[in-house]
């Protein structure tokens, strides 16, 4: 079977699945009426504190607990039909994704496009110089080493999420339209890493956007997930501003849409090396689009509160995949990014500065999947920085084992808030390391990944991130020091996070402590799975200097990343800055003895001497409320944005419409009032006087002439006699 | 006795003709108005026969003779308005009737 040339089929699968789902669903899960009608009333008490529902749990059920694992028997039989289905489609996609990139790995040039047929055809215009270029965009799919990346990362994993969800969402409402929304998600994601231009891109984008909002907004009877939605949304918004304007840049710029002829375009373009020019100016736009959907800052706080959703959403889309389709955008635009030293610039800063400031509130959050969120943020923040030192290439493979334990940290989350019973908060949990053992094991690798212990994916890649940042030309010793603390951080609040949740004393309440018990095998085993992938994702790219032969990612993704720019970039920086080996040892020591004193503080702060954080609590007030509120950054928003750009803006206009607008239109129609006024009196006196000046001349002239008419007869006739003598007397005379 | 010459004639004339045109401007009654007028056209009648004569043409005795008969028609014309005139205002004195006045 040929699926390099039906790679268009990829994304068909998932939105097949979602169409069933959202048709048909309905029908497939029919839910007990009175379970409808009590449903949100009960899962609002039930979620106050909870980050997602179990109708199961609810008393007014009546399940006992021991229903909880394998409550398939209890909703309609064809529920089993949407866990074929919706985990299927995804599996389906990941088969061909599989065939399809294999085949591409047997290819020459390893770059595969499919165009289906026009989609928007094109109208001409001017381009920047002058040309008349067709705008137009294909609905077409490439295939090249960094969409085979994406695909399999995101039906891989979205395969295995699915699978983790059948069991997660077992007992809520709605399972098929959770189903119908993720699948659709699915759809929209593999559109946007297949497409072949930059508007199809943007078709996915925004699709993925609207299925981020659907499934924050999951428990939409709870005003909390609602509002989460809506910011997603909306900050969303500004960054697809900056992305739509950038694209329009780019049109003008090179005339083409598609990427391929875009990077061919741009090849012939000089580095914009000394000014800040239109080529730097498109790249910033894009990379704006890039900070709103890859939680950069300042676009980042939607994040954090997207975890309104339920966990395993926060898994697939707001760790593993959608928030990388920022950091998938500015790699596949690298071509352009790497003209523009100047903008590169502003994406190194941006991504370290987001890396640290994410990292230090995930310190101090209490919220189990809070601490995840922002620990996802700075992760994102590290690809960033990573694009920002023109490192693509690890930015990408960053994202790869970032995908395998976030999402197996977020999953595992999910199954410690099942066994609790709903319970996020890790201030009420501890010593749950036996009771849930799978879910720690699992949980226990990927902290150790991320914190990056060699030897496990998270070092793999963050190592070789920190290196670049201090030996790419592109990069400084300061963003070194930036990423290196965060590294720092990260490995203090994962085991702050580990020693929290499964060691220590016990804090949970103790109605809850009864119930705690082991997920389902459709839950642990896509952890086990993924743990598994946290261990062996990194080996695909080891250091260089452990060995020259384990380089497979980086060789795989080198022909999208070596551009002529980017070779001339490397060389010319090549004898600038050349670093010998025993300071990447030094470098590499230094981070692996930073994580690992960030997981021994931890186990100290959290574990051994618990009293320790909160005599610092105590002596730090400041800086501890300040850490706990976020930096104050959403109140700042609010205060800027909200209340004064918004509410005051829109006094503002409000003030602008009440007196300027509609003064305008009051002054009119005074104006034209007036001027009838005028009119009036000038038809009055001027011609209404003209025409009566005319008659009473008529009339005073007529005086004259009334006198000799008596209408005697006589009179008439003495006239005629007149007459005649006087034509007589002027006849003689003039004789 | 002098014979009688075409200039007698045309003194008669002139003299019917003034008679007649203070009678027409004088007289109030309409009736007498109406005599005057037909002593104008005598006047006219004697003067075109009298220079027909002298002339030795004929065609002056041609035209009294349809001046006679505009006259008859007048005559009659001008009493029947006379009569419908007397039946609605009862008075023949033409200063008392002034309708065409302004």
């Amino acid at each position: 079977m040929n699926f390099l040339d039906n790679i268009w089929l990829i994304p068909l699968f998932p939105l097949f699945g979602a169409a069933m789902m959202l048709l048909f669903g309905k029908k497939l899960d029919p839910q007990p009426p009175s379970e409808v009608a009590v449903a949100p009333g009960v899962e609002a008490v039930h979620d106050d504190h909870h980050g997602h529902s179990h109708g199961g749990h609810s008393p007014a059920h009546g399940h006992s607990h021991d229903d909880h694992g394998h409550g398939h028997g209890h909703g309609s039989p064809l529920k089993a039909l949407i866990k074929l289905i919706c985990p299927g489609m995804v599996l389906l996609s990941f088969i061909f994704s599989a065939g399809a990139v294999f085949e591409l790995a047997g290819k020459e040039a390893r770059v595969h496009q499919v165009v289906k047929f026009t989609w928007l055809a094109g109208l001409p215009f001017h381009m920047a110089d002058g040309r008349i270029a067709t705008f137009g965009a294909d609905w077409g799919f490439l295939l090249d080493p960094l969409s085979s990346v994406m695909i399999l990362v995101i039906t891989g994993i979205g395969f295995l999420i699915h699978v983790y969800s059948t069991g997660y969402m077992a007992h809520d409402n709605g399972y098929y339209r959770f189903f119908g929304y993720l699948n659709l998600f699915v759809f929209f994601m593999l559109m946007l890493v297949l497409a072949n231009n930059y508007v199809l891109l943007f078709v996915g984008w925004e699709g993925v956007g609207l299925c981020s909002y659907l499934l924050i907004g999951f428990y939409f009877h709870k005003k909390s997930a609602g509002d989460a939605g809506k910011k997603a949304f909306i900050v969303n918004r500004i960054g697809d501003a900056g992305f739509i304007l950038g694209m329009l840049f780019l049109f003008s710029l090179t005339g083409t849409a598609r990427f391929l002829d875009v990077n061919h375009a741009l090849a012939e373009m000089p580095a914009e090396t000394v000014e800040f020019g239109i080529l730097s100016t498109t790249a910033l736009l894009l990379f704006i689009g890039a900070t709103g959907k890859s939680a950069q800052f300042p676009l980042y706080v939607w994040l954090p509160d997207a975890m309104e959703g339920p966990t395993p959403v926060s898994a697939l889309i707001h760790a593993a995949t959608m928030v990388t389709a920022g950091v998938y955008m500015v790699a596949r635009s690298n071509v352009l990014f790497t003209l523009t030293p100047h903008t590169l610039q502003i994406v190194a800063v941006v991504g370290a500065f987001t890396a640290i400031l994410a990292a230090s509130i995930g310190l101090v959050q209490n919220d189990i999947k809070r601490v995840l969120a922002y620990s996802t943020v700075s992760q994102l923040g590290y690809m960033v920085l990573a694009l920002g030192v023109g490192a693509y290439w690890v930015a990408v493979f960053h994202l790869f084992t970032h995908a395998f334990f976030k999402a197996l940290l977020f999953l595992g989350s999910g199954s410690v808030i099942h066994a609790m019973s709903g319970e996020q908060d890790m201030r009420r949990m501890g010593a749950l390391r036996n009771k849930i053992p799978i879910t720690h094991m699992t949980m226990f690798i990927g902290s150790l990944a991320i914190a990056g212990i060699p030897g496990l994916a998270g070092f793999f890649s963050k190592d070789e991130i920190l290196w670049l940042t201090y030996s790419s030309p592109l990069g400084s010793k300061a963003l070194y020091a930036v990423g290196l603390t965060t590294a720092g951080m990260t490995a203090f609040y994962m085991w702050r996070l580990m020693n929290m949740t499964f060691y220590g004393k016990s804090r949970v309440a103790p109605d809850v402590a009864a119930k705690i018990h082991e997920s389902p095998a459709s839950m642990t085993i896509p952890l086990q799975i993924l743990a598994l992938g946290s261990v062996l994702a990194g080996w695909l790219s080891v250091p260089k200097i452990w060995t020259d032969k384990l380089q497979l990612f980086e060789h795989w993704l080198a022909p999208v990343f070596s551009s002529e720019a980017a070779h001339a970039a490397v060389e010319e920086a090549g004898h600038v800055a050349h670093h010998d080996t025993s300071t990447e040892w030094l470098l590499m020591g230094i981070s692996v003895a930073i994580a690992i004193i960030g997981i021994y503080i931890a186990r100290v702060f959290y574990n051994d001497k618990p009293e320790i954080p909160e005599s610092l609590e105590a002596k730090l007030p400041v800086l501890h409320r300040t850490l706990l509120n976020k930096w104050y950054l959403d109140e700042i928003y609010d205060f800027l944005f909200v209340n004064g750009l918004s509410k005051g803006g829109g006094n503002l206009l409000g003030a602008f419409d009440r007196n300027v607008v509609d003064g305008a239109v009051n002054g009119a129609g005074w104006i034209t009032r007036f001027s009838s006024s005028v009119s009036i009196w000038w038809d009055t006196w001027v011609i209404d006087g003209a025409v009566r000046l005319s008659s009473f001349l008529v009339k005073v002239a007529s005086y004259p002439v009334r006198i000799l008419h008596t209408g005697q007869v006589q009179s008439y006739a003495l006239f005629i006699v007149v007459g005649a003598i006087v034509f007589f007397g002027y006849y003689m005379v003039g004789q | 006795m002098a014979p009688v010459t075409t200039v007698h004639y045309l003194v008669l004339s002139a003299a019917l003709l003034l008679i007649g045109t203070v009678g027409v401007l004088t007289r109030r009654n309409i009736v007498i108005i109406l005599m005057s007028i037909e002593l104008i056209l005598n006047a006219v009648n004697i003067n075109l026969i009298a220079f027909s004569q002298h002339l030795k043409n004929m065609d002056g005795q041609i035209f009294a003779i349809f001046v006679i008969t505009d006259a008859v028609a007048e005559a009659a014309v001008g009493l029947g308005i006379l009569i419908a005139l007397f039946r609605n205002k009862e008075t023949v004195l033409a200063d008392e009737i002034d309708l065409l006045k302004w």
